[in-house]
């Protein structure tokens, strides 16, 4: 075989692509990964943007990334440390606090010092999510089946997924009815009286989403964020040792040793098409390299739009791939620090600051914020999950100096006159004044900041819309509807194509199922 | 009440009974140590991976073997070449009966030319005494005289640099050096218990507290976490270290043959000498053994998850296992038949594995090996598939660097 000729060739390499190369080199396939950029990681990298501080760009926690992986690619031997997220604090106005442990006690005297009735509801309401989503969590790992579909593949999953509904009861049926079709605010106002705390948690369910939460549909986010929590001794919910690139950077040394090779600065052009199937890509610098597979990693707008031409698909799957929803609404602010933001809620240096600092201190705040977003603006009072990375990860700034990484909803993608410098830097200039609010020494310590906007991330991630999804996870983009009906089982309309990324099933996050499973759905049809 | 009635307390206990959060203590030869400071284990878990963990190991039998005839000794009782050592070498050790059975096992620092430090688990003075007939060797407990710290984890370095008189760079692995901090000469040994890069620093037991007070100042910046015994036990089997009377009996503490354990299989053989010059206690069992091969060895057991999801799924739950190491005997079985036992199983959370130290029967020991473990499953006794590998499960390059 000469050099550029591979029994696989993947396009990405974000965590998915390099999971999905990993596995298919371990089943011994000579596998390419093409990175556009010249570093790999995707939307899960860590830069040094100012000397010695280094930032978790984009995706800055590991969700639910899947313990099998950990496992089956030696991750812990390259490198990946999955460090403990202790806690979540939510400073209010007046200058108290909320905060939430991984102690059962200690959470539940922290909220019955704001209301009585909610630490007992809130008990309740952990184990009726659990079970939830232990119930939804099996579907998880399943490909997808067509519904409308009579392969034998599909039935037998058909069949499976039916078992599967049949063993839970009538009322676990109900109650996941309602939470996939409820907004979280509705879920929440049947739980819980205390603000702060309703606020907090209606902030899992629009994560990436462009909806707030009384929108239909964020109960089920909000179900999708909590899975992370019951694999309990699996501990796969934390931060990243170096951060998320620390992730990416184990699983690209894992499958570099497997035998995959990984290019940089290699720019796909298009998939090269032979006879009607997938031959090989073509890269912007003119080099062609060919395989009997080709899989993307990237978004669904770029792999199914941009690099293969319409003529390759039936014009309904393009038309359904053109309606994909990719409307990102979140930006990312980072920023290098002398020291600690110091809370008027917490003095001084507090463990509270080991862990994520939400500002959330109601549904409504975030209701509003979802407001000003709907009519094409960033929010003036926006959500924020902040973490101090540096506080988890000694490594990620000089010692008595911090990082700090602001999630920021929300920040449309199609912002009113679109987006500029004046308008970034105005974006910017709204978290800080938002974070002054609760911690006035900030502007103080800051050495340095980088702030990063839906079109940012579609700049610099490349992915399309800037939605950190690759896609909402809105009920009708999910499951055997992700990316499209009928080609949720990773393989696409054109044959020797495979589509394995955050953009399929089971969805966003740094979790590595998408390429894991489409790996194997890709050895499945090798022959 | 009677002083000998209490526990004692380390020179450090007014500063852990102060941070510990879980007030939750453990025994540890006579002496009272924090289990765990935090009310959950990960933080300090994590510091002895990630960042750097300070643990009081104060209760280390601690003997000085001094005279003439200190290396002749220990040259005698330990199946290690103590003749060879030089100054500033660190040896693990473990040390045998007539019939080559493990008594004990622990750490011999030679300090000086005629001078040694050993640590124990058990009280050796006896033992040391009566293979010292004849020589020209004084045998000094000080336990209580010489208080003990370990700085484990991979920020270990930039600390002690940050305190210390003299930089610890040079210092190798498994070597000691005197050396000061602030005001106080101390020893310090890149030794430890967790298979991370990590040091152990040995004090005069009245400036104990202003040492702890530089360290945990120095430290700081690093994210230095006092970590108690519970978290050092996960660390421990992670990197394949055991425990005398917890995955070994003590040939002195058991009952029948059927207890004892040699060095040899408890995968010691790196350090049973047996091309050194001149008796040691247990060298006659010790190479036949070597010779007929052992009956047992001591290795890890990588137990499967997929089979444990099965298990659970049965019951509609998902794997419940213990987030701390569990001293409790699990049969291992081949086809049915008991083949041994594990003797400490542990959740992993760097390795994201359940694993275990296990005793196995010839020849099901060999690495790659697929046997089943007893699990309780809901109060149902289950066989799950494990794989045998080799000891230590997590080695970071770190460590030896």
């Amino acid at each position: 075989m000469s050099v550029n000729t591979y029994d696989a060739i993947i396009i990405g390499a974000g965590h998915n692509g390099l999971i999905a190369g990993a596995y298919l080199a371990r089943a011994g396939k000579k596998v390419v990964i093409l990175e556009r950029r010249p570093i790999v990681g995707g939307a899960a990298v860590t830069e040094e943007i100012f000397p010695g501080y280094r930032f978790t760009e984009f995706s800055y926690v590991v969700s639910l990334l899947r313990p099998e992986i950990i496992r089956d690619l030696e991750l812990p031997k390259h490198g990946l440390k999955i460090l403990p997220l202790p806690s979540t604090v939510t400073p209010m106005d007046n200058g108290d606090y909320l905060a939430a442990w991984p102690d059962h006690e200690p959470t539940r005297r922290e909220i019955y010092r704001h209301s009585p009735h909610d630490a007992e509801a809130a008990d309740e309401y952990g184990r009726v999510m659990a079970r939830a989503a232990k119930a939804i969590k099996p579907v998880l790992s399943l490909v997808p089946p067509d519904p409308s579909s009579m392969s034998v593949r599909d039935m037998v999953g058909l069949l499976k997924l039916g078992q599967y509904a049949k063993s839970l009861s009538e009322k676990e049926l109900y109650r996941i009815a309602k939470l996939v079709t409820q907004s979280s605010a509705d879920l929440l106002d049947e739980w819980f009286e205390f603000d702060p705390l309703k606020g907090t948690k209606s902030a899992s369910g629009i994560i990436g989403t462009f909806l707030g939460p009384h929108s239909p549909g964020t109960a089920y986010v909000l179900l999708h964020h909590y899975m992370g929590e019951i694999d309990g001794a699996f501990r796969a919910w934390g931060f990243a040792k170096n951060g998320t690139g620390g992730v990416t950077a184990a699983i690209a040394s894992s499958a570099r040793a497997i035998g995959a090779e990984i290019r940089t600065n290699a720019s796909v052009a298009h998939v090269i098409v032979k006879n009607g199937r997938a031959a090989g890509v073509a890269l912007e610098n003119g080099d062609e390299l060919r395989a009997n597979v080709v899989m993307s990693a990237a978004d669904p707008k770029r792999s199914f739009l941009s690099f293969v031409e319409a003529k390759h698909f039936p014009d309904e799957f393009v038309g359904q791939i053109k309606n994909f929803r990719v409307r990102g609404s979140s930006g990312k602010v980072n920023i290098a620090l002398s020291g600690l933001p110091d809370f008027t809620c917490l003095p001084g240096e507090s463990p509270l600051h080991k862990g994520a600092i939400s500002i959330s201190p109601s549904i409504d705040y975030i209701e509003r914020a979802y407001d000003e977003a709907k009519y094409g603006q960033f929010s003036t009072n926006p959500y924020i999950d902040m973490i101090i990375p540096s506080m988890i990860d000694r490594d990620m700034a000089p010692p008595g100096h911090h990082v700090m990484s602001c999630f920021v909803q929300y920040a449309p993608y199609d912002i009113e006159g679109g987006w500029d410098d004046a308008k970034r830097d105005a974006f910017g200039e709204t978290v800080i004044n938002t974070i002054e609010r609760f911690a006035p020494n900030i502007r103080k310590i800051i050495v340095g900041k980088q702030v990063i906007t839906p079109k940012d991330i579609e700049r610099i991630a490349g992915i399309t819309g800037g939605n950190i999804f690759h896609g909402e996870l809105l009920l009708h983009q999910l499951f055997f509807l992700r990316p499209a009906p009928q080609w949720a089982d990773f393989r696409t309309p054109l044959p020797g194509y495979y589509f394995g990324a955050s953009g399929a099933h089971p969805g966003g996050g740094v979790m590595g199922a998408a390429g894991k499973m489409a790996a194997q759905e890709v050895l499945k049809d090798w022959r | 009440m009677l002083e000998t009635l209490e526990l004692k307390r380390t020179p450090f206990h007014e500063r852990t009974s102060r941070l510990s959060v879980a007030q939750n203590w453990r025994r540890w030869a006579g002496y009272m140590v924090v289990g765990s400071y935090d009310l959950s284990l990960d933080h300090e878990y994590w510091a002895i991976r990630d960042r750097a963990a300070l643990i009081d190991v104060t209760p280390l039998m601690k003997y000085m073997i001094e005279g003439p005839d200190a290396a002749r000794l220990l040259h005698k009782v330990t199946p290690r070449d103590v003749l060879k050592m030089k100054e500033g070498v660190v040896s693990y050790t473990g040390w045998c009966d007539e019939e080559g059975k493990l008594l004990d096992d622990g750490t011999i620092a030679r300090l000086g030319p005629q001078l040694f430090r050993m640590t124990s688990a058990e009280p050796s003075l006896r033992w040391l005494a009566m293979n010292a007939v004849g020589m020209d060797v004084k045998v000094t407990e000080v336990t209580d005289q010489i208080a003990a710290l370990s700085l484990q984890g991979p920020k270990s370095r930039a600390i002690l640099n940050r305190v210390c008189r003299d930089q610890v760079d040079e210092l190798k692995y498994f070597r000691s050096a005197e050396n000061a901090i602030g005001n106080t000469p101390v020893n310090v040994s890149r030794t430890g218990y967790t298979g991370d890069l990590g040091y152990e620093i040995w004090i005069p037991a009245e400036h104990a507290l202003p040492v702890w007070d530089a360290l945990m100042q120095a430290g700081d910046d690093y994210g230095i976490t006092p970590c108690g015994i519970l978290a050092m036990d996960m660390a421990r089997v992670e990197a394949g270290l055991f425990m005398v009377d917890v995955d070994y009996t003590a040939s002195t503490h058991a009952w029948i043959e059927g207890q004892k354990s040699s060095p040899l299989e408890m995968g010691l053989d790196w350090a049973v000498a047996l091309n050194k010059k001149g008796y040691f206690v247990g060298r006659k069992a010790l190479e036949r053994e070597k010779r007929e091969g052992s009956a047992w060895k001591l290795r890890g057991l990588e137990i499967g998850w997929e089979g444990l999801e099965r298990l659970y799924a049965e019951v509609g739950m998902p794997p419940q296992i213990p987030s701390m190491s569990v001293r409790g005997s699990l049969p291992v079985a081949v086809g049915g038949k008991q083949i041994g036992y594990a003797s400490t199983s542990t959740w992993s959370p760097v390795l994201k594995k359940y694993i275990a130290l296990a005793h196995l029967q010839r020849p099901y020991y060999e690495p790659g090996s697929e046997v089943t473990i007893e699990i309780t499953v809901e109060h149902h006794r289950k066989q799950t598939l494990a794989k045998v590998v080799n000891l230590p499960f997590y080695d970071p390059a770190w460590k030896k660097k």
